[in-house]
């Protein structure tokens, strides 16, 4: 079968069983809600206050929750060895992976970007910021799905790699951080955003490129 | 013998070529954690040949199996398929082999029948049975459709097998397939791999368990001392 076959199949096998997972697919979402909630509790209800620091308290809890389900991108088909299946396949692993990406992207990033509004909300994040932060989120959280699976592919072979996995990708994670957080700062303080913006799509089609590469020469290393 | 099913051959494979290896193993070496597991180890597959790989646990039949399609590293030696060195043939090559590692390699959240529409989305080849006469053969009629983790282990082994059967590649590489079988699942993959066999189908396969493949020869392969 054609590889735009094997792709869809292996994107709607991975959402399918998200889906009977259902339990799994909510814990990023509440994380998301639950550390974002914590700022205002911990620092009082000042909306000075909260106006200032929203967009980083938005994007770190982002980051974080990107980083809970990152070990199931992998994990789970390195057990049932499945894994080795797709790696076996004539069809480059690279793309087979990066459809396993799209999908852990589409189940875990997009519920966040989706719940971002209502966060923003919360934090009484200035309206005219909000186009930036989803604009941000829709670049970032794909962005942070590639690099992390480059991190859970080099760790899926360890006994423990969860906590490895996160010193690994959180330093890697700071760039992306630093301009999508400063993008949502300067839109609430009315200044243009192009910029930011730009190098963010800029990272995401440069990791959407070679992220897949190394992901597959990451498994083959994992794996052997 | 007539095969209820053709190997995915192409159609031009005169006589005379039948009788040339196609999978070639010379003087493989293979390590693991710094320790040597076997050396110089050779064997030739013709069509419908049958290698048996037998050893203590922890000899390397898994690691030989798992050299052989790629998945593990090769210190020394190589594997060649129809005359060239795997490495210059890989797509062809993955495109030949069916790899059954001891797991199974199937997701328990998913039907039978979810599973093989996954397997065979993953290979390059038409379908050559349709799934439930597949299902059938292995012996899960009627459970195409139930969750894995509903199914015992045995089960969950049949389901895995079923890929053999519509997924036709001439190459099985089988990793302990009878274990978690039962005497009815065992004879059926017995005549599994004969009627692959008779069919021009090759098969390297690791049990310590004897095999009843009637009139097939088998080369017996010991790893260890």
């Amino acid at each position: 079968m054609g590889l735009g076959r094997a792709f869809r199949a292996m994107l709607g096998r991975d959402i399918r069983l998200a889906v009977r997972q259902r339990g799994e697919l909510a814990q990023p979402l509440v994380f998301f809600a639950a550390v974002a909630t914590l700022f205002p509790l911990a620092l009082g209800p000042e909306p000075e206050l909260l106006e200032r620091i929203a967009p980083g308290i938005i994007w770190v809890a982002a980051l974080l929750s990107a980083l809970l389900p990152m070990d199931r991108m992998f994990r789970p088909d390195y057990e049932d060895g499945t894994l080795e299946q797709m790696l076996l396949s004539p069809h480059p692993a690279s793309v087979l992976a990066l459809a396993k990406v799209v999908a852990h992207w589409l189940v875990t990033g997009v519920p966040v970007i989706l719940l971002a509004p209502l966060v923003a909300l919360f934090l009484q994040l200035p309206m005219q910021a909000l186009p930036a932060l989803l604009a941000t989120l829709a670049l970032g959280t794909p962005l942070l799905s590639l690099i992390g699976a480059i991190g859970v592919a080099l760790t899926v072979g360890l006994r423990s790699g969860g906590p490895l996995l996160a010193l690994l990708l959180l330093p890697l994670y700071v760039p992306v951080l630093i301009f999508a957080a400063g993008a949502v700062d300067r839109a609430a303080a009315g200044l243009p955003i192009a910029g930011p913006i730009y190098l963010l799509a800029a990272m995401l089609v440069l990791a959407l490129t070679l992220a897949p590469m190394a992901i597959a020469a990451s498994l083959r290393i994992s794996l052997s | 013998m007539i095969p209820s099913r053709a190997v995915n051959m192409p159609a031009t494979e005169s006589i005379h070529t039948q009788r040339d290896p196609w999978l070639v193993v010379e003087a493989l070496c293979c390590a693991r954690d710094d320790r040597i597991l076997f050396e110089a180890l050779g064997f030739t597959l013709t069509p419908g040949g049958i290698v048996q790989l037998e050893g203590a646990n922890g000899s390397g039949k898994t690691t030989l199996l798992r050299a052989i399609c790629g998945l593990a590293p090769i210190e020394d030696g190589r594997v060649s398929w129809r005359g060239t060195p795997r490495e210059e043939v890989l797509d062809e090559f993955l495109a030949a082999l069916t790899y059954l590692g001891h797991i199974p390699g199937v997701k328990r959240d998913l039907t039978p029948r979810e599973n093989l529409a996954a397997s065979r989305a993953l290979t390059t080849m038409e379908p050559a049975l349709p799934p439930d006469t597949a299902f059938y053969r292995v012996g899960l009629g009627g459970l195409g459709d139930t969750p894995l983790r509903r199914l015992s282990a045995g089960q969950i082994r049949r389901a895995a097998l079923a890929r053999l059967l519509v997924v036709p590649t001439p190459l099985w590489l089988l990793d302990e397939p009878l274990t978690a079988l039962d005497t009815d699942g065992k004879r059926m993959l017995e005549r599994l791999i004969a009627d692959h066999a008779a069919a021009g189908g090759m098969t390297v396969i690791s049990t310590h368990h004897a095999l009843d493949l009637a009139a097939t020869p088998v080369q017996r392969i010991r790893l260890g001392n």
